[in-house]
């Protein structure tokens, strides 16, 4: 198993990406979560560098998740759910009572697990984000945003025709691209995906990948996954989080190759989880 | 979490039965299921029947209620009796004796009539509502006047269901011997030398009848007999073998001797005292059915007309306005406030005690009985509001308070019913929650909120105790122009049809109820529709 990982890395990072020498986009300091009583992200620190993938990997349950929706602050819709810490973006406190949640989640885009399309046009789905923030100030400009969105998000060429049918009328990996079309469609500067292709078969799953290899240019983007494989293909640097800490955080080749922790050892090693 | 240490499998102890023994468990268990499907099967198919019973018995007594019948008459629009002036003022027109008219018609269709009691008898073989029908053609048309019109006079209650009946059995043999009669009207006495009426009185000794001077005296409660001779018809009420003393129904050309087949007996199989029409109407009848005059339409007057006491005039327009004016303040008041208030309680309301209690008191709401809210209008719409009685407005606030729960029961389902990952999706978007409420949620719960509001309309439809109580019970003849008029609504209109005696009224009531269920059937069915049309599935 660790043999096919590191063959893979070995295959796929012909170019290691240095991602040290870039700057912090988003940084998190000391940060816990609580779900009522329960203790669910304890003292997680972490540095996520910009233009670049960051993968959080983990056995169920970890606090991957919990974190990855601390970053943009869905977590303020569980009522039970208390953050304390410090999470900036660009050096600001998003957790700051100044600062309006609604323009932080149209910096910070999301992805969910399951493709979550409105059940609406393809064409509105994309289109609604820019709307609700006042990105366009007419037809034409909103269609330029819809059509640079669904090319951006590799999906132009299967739906340029049928813009008007229903979104949940696509495939679950054409949802999908959707959902990051409709994400890139507010510009935001950090994109979060929870899982994106846990759903998908994985045909679909190899064009999202791609996607997301296409998009790391352009974004910073975070993804939760459950796939070793996919954390080592896709992304630059990986964290692991191991019942509710961040045991450890590397560049991918590194914490796939040589942990530096038994657990992310045993981990990576399907040893348990 | 934990490393996997290979351990011994523990073993279960496993009893094997014997395949003779599974065999027979296998076999009770399939009975068991056949059972329960019997069974069901069977609960079902009994509740099939009554409600099948049901609905074929309250469409077979309202069928009647949807025709009418009516004598098409020559009528004389006499100018002396409707415009004398010749001025033709619509006040004058209306004003005028259009009844004279129509007895006029009906006098000259049967002639012979003699004395007040028959000639009463007669006028009341037609309806008052003919007179009307023909002032509102008048009105309608006033250069009738002065000519002779052929014009469907509307019967009466009692004579529209005789036609509907089966009338009065009537059925005739002929008589053997002279049998001579002593006047050709009123009553008379008919005699006979050679015992003609010796086969009646073999007839009638069956019943325990009285004696007087040596004749039978006949009684209502038996099949009528009478006798038809020299062109008329005398209905008998003493007999001897000998003589028959009897009244004349039709009368006679002359009085004077029958010989043998020139006169019949006529029975009418039908007793007198169990019919609404007496003989005399109904000879009144069967020469109107005789001379062809007698047509049957559709009853358009039932949907058109208000409530009346005469049965023939009564209709269902009244509740029908009444009931659609309180459903419509039901409406408006019922779907922003409940749908707004299930928004709040899903979507934004904090989760704590009050909430909690709010919550389960309008699940309590939905069972208190609904005379209470009747009260509750009493006490605070009419008594200290002061809002009109008997007036929509306020039915339609009473149903209201009752719907109002079950509409909110209903939206809070389907707004819980829309998947948070729409939610999600849009605040992740960084839309507001209201944005995403009013963008997403609500578009997506509609067609079940539509669906519970429709429910808690028919609901309301269907609502009588409540209103009784502010006082829509009242008897309204008047179609209600608006919300503060006096009205009714359908199921009360029901309610009060069915505690009248008249035999057209309880054909009314049926009928009436037909349309309520029509309605609600109607209603449950776009429910259906729309929850088939607009469901979206993920």
């Amino acid at each position: 198993m660790d043999m096919t990982v590191a063959n893979r890395i070995e295959a796929e990072r012909l170019a290691p990406v240095t991602t040290a020498a870039k700057p912090a986009k988003v940084t998190a300091k000391d940060v816990n979560v609580y779900y009522g009583e329960k203790h669910a992200l304890k003292h997680v620190n972490v540095d996520i560098p910009d233009r670049g993938v960051m993968s959080f990997i983990g056995p169920s349950g970890c606090g991957k998740s919990t974190f990855l929706r601390c970053i943009n602050r869905m977590n303020d819709t569980i009522s039970s759910c208390k953050v304390t810490g410090l999470i900036t973006i660009d050096n600001q406190d998003i957790y700051d009572p100044a600062l309006d949640v609604v323009q932080l989640r149209a910096r910070v885009g999301m992805v969910f697990q399951k493709p979550n399309p409105f059940p609406k046009s393809i064409y509105d789905n994309v289109a609604y984000g820019p709307r609700i923030h006042g990105l366009a100030n007419n037809k034409s400009e909103l269609d330029q945003i819809v059509t640079a969105s669904l090319e951006k998000a590799g999906l132009w060429g299967e739906v340029k025709d049928r813009l008007q049918d229903s979104g949940t009328g696509l495939s679950g990996g054409q949802q999908q691209r959707l959902c990051i079309a409709r994400a890139i469609a507010v510009n935001p500067e950090v994109i979060l995906m929870d899982e994106p292709c846990s759903a998908l078969d994985p045909i679909a799953t190899a064009k999202i990948e791609t996607l997301i290899d296409d998009l790391r240019s352009n974004y910073c983007i975070i993804i939760v996954t459950h796939s070793m494989q996919q954390a080592a293909r896709v992304s630059q640097r990986t964290a692991f989080f191991h019942l509710g800490t961040l045991v450890e955080e590397g560049p991918t080749e590194q914490i796939f190759s040589m942990p530096h922790d038994q657990r992310t050892q045993d981990y990576i090693t399907g040893r348990f989880g | 979490m934990t490393d996997i240490v290979p351990q011994p499998a523990p073993v279960i102890p496993v009893r094997r039965p014997s395949a003779e023994q599974s065999a027979t468990r296998l076999k009770s268990r399939y009975a068991v299921e056949r059972r329960f499907k019997a069974l069901g099967l069977g609960s079902l198919m009994l509740t099939g029947l009554f409600l099948l019973l049901l609905l074929a018995n309250i469409t077979l007594n309202a069928i009647p209620a949807f025709s009418e019948h009516a004598a098409v008459m020559d009528v004389t629009l006499d100018p002396a009796v409707i415009d004398p002036d010749g001025k033709k003022d619509p006040a004058i027109l209306a004003a005028a004796d259009y009844a004279s008219l129509t007895r006029a018609a009906l006098m000259t269709a049967i002639p012979g009539v003699e004395g007040r009691a028959a000639k009463k008898q007669l006028a009341s073989v037609m309806s008052s509502g003919a007179a009307d029908d023909l002032r509102a053609k008048v009105l309608a048309d006033p250069s009738l006047i002065g000519k002779t019109i052929k014009f469907p006079m509307l019967l009466s209650d009692d004579a529209d269901l005789y036609f509907k009946g089966e009338g009065v059995k009537a059925s005739s043999r002929p008589g053997t011997g002279t049998i001579t009669a002593s006047d050709s009207k009123g009553q008379i006495t008919l005699t006979s030398a050679d015992n003609a009426f010796a086969a009646l009185t073999d007839t009638v000794s069956k019943f325990d009848l009285e004696k007087d001077d040596g004749g039978l005296v006949l009684k209502s409660s038996m099949p009528s007999h009478l006798v038809a001779l020299n062109g008329g018809l005398v209905k008998l009420s003493k007999i001897s073998p000998s003589s028959a003393t009897g009244e004349v129904l039709t009368p006679l050309t002359s009085a004077g001797p029958a010989v043998g087949s020139a006169w019949q007996f006529v029975t009418y199989g039908a007793p007198e005292g169990n019919r609404q029409v007496n003989d005399q109407a109904a000879t009144f009848l069967e020469k109107l059915k005789a001379s062809g005059v007698v047509q049957k339409n559709f009853n358009w007057r039932f949907f058109t007309s208000g409530d009346s006491r005469e049965p023939e005039l009564a209709g269902i327009r009244g509740a029908l306005v009444g009931t659609f004016l309180t459903l419509l303040v039901t409406l408006s008041l019922c779907v922003p406030i409940g749908v707004l208030a299930a928004i709040y309680l899903e979507e934004f309301a904090p989760k704590n005690w009050l909430t909690h209690i709010i919550e389960v008191n309008i699940n309590n709401l939905a069972a208190v009985p609904s005379i209470v809210f009747g009260l509750l209008g009493l006490a605070v719409f009419l008594n200290y509001f002061g809002l009109p009685r008997s007036a929509p407005l306020v039915g339609g606030l009473v149903l209201a308070l009752l719907v109002l729960p079950t509409i909110i029961i209903a939206a809070r389902a389907a707004i819980k019913s829309v998947p948070p990952s729409i939610r999600e999706a849009a605040i992740g978007l960084g839309a507001s929650k209201q944005q995403a409420v009013f963008h997403h949620v609500l578009p997506l719960a509609m067609p079940g909120i539509m669906t519970g509001t429709i429910i808690g309309m028919a609901h309301a439809l269907g609502e009588t105790a409540p209103l009784l109580m502010i006082g829509m019970i009242a008897f309204i003849v008047d179609v209600p122009k608006g919300l503060t008029d006096a009205a009714t609504v359908l199921p009360v209109q029901i309610f009060l049809w069915s505690d009248l005696p008249e035999a057209a009224f309880q054909q009314r009531t049926a009928a009436a109820i037909v349309v309520l269920l029509a309605f609600l059937l109607l209603m449950n069915g776009a429910a259906i529709w729309l929850r088939n049309k607009f469901e979206r599935r993920w």
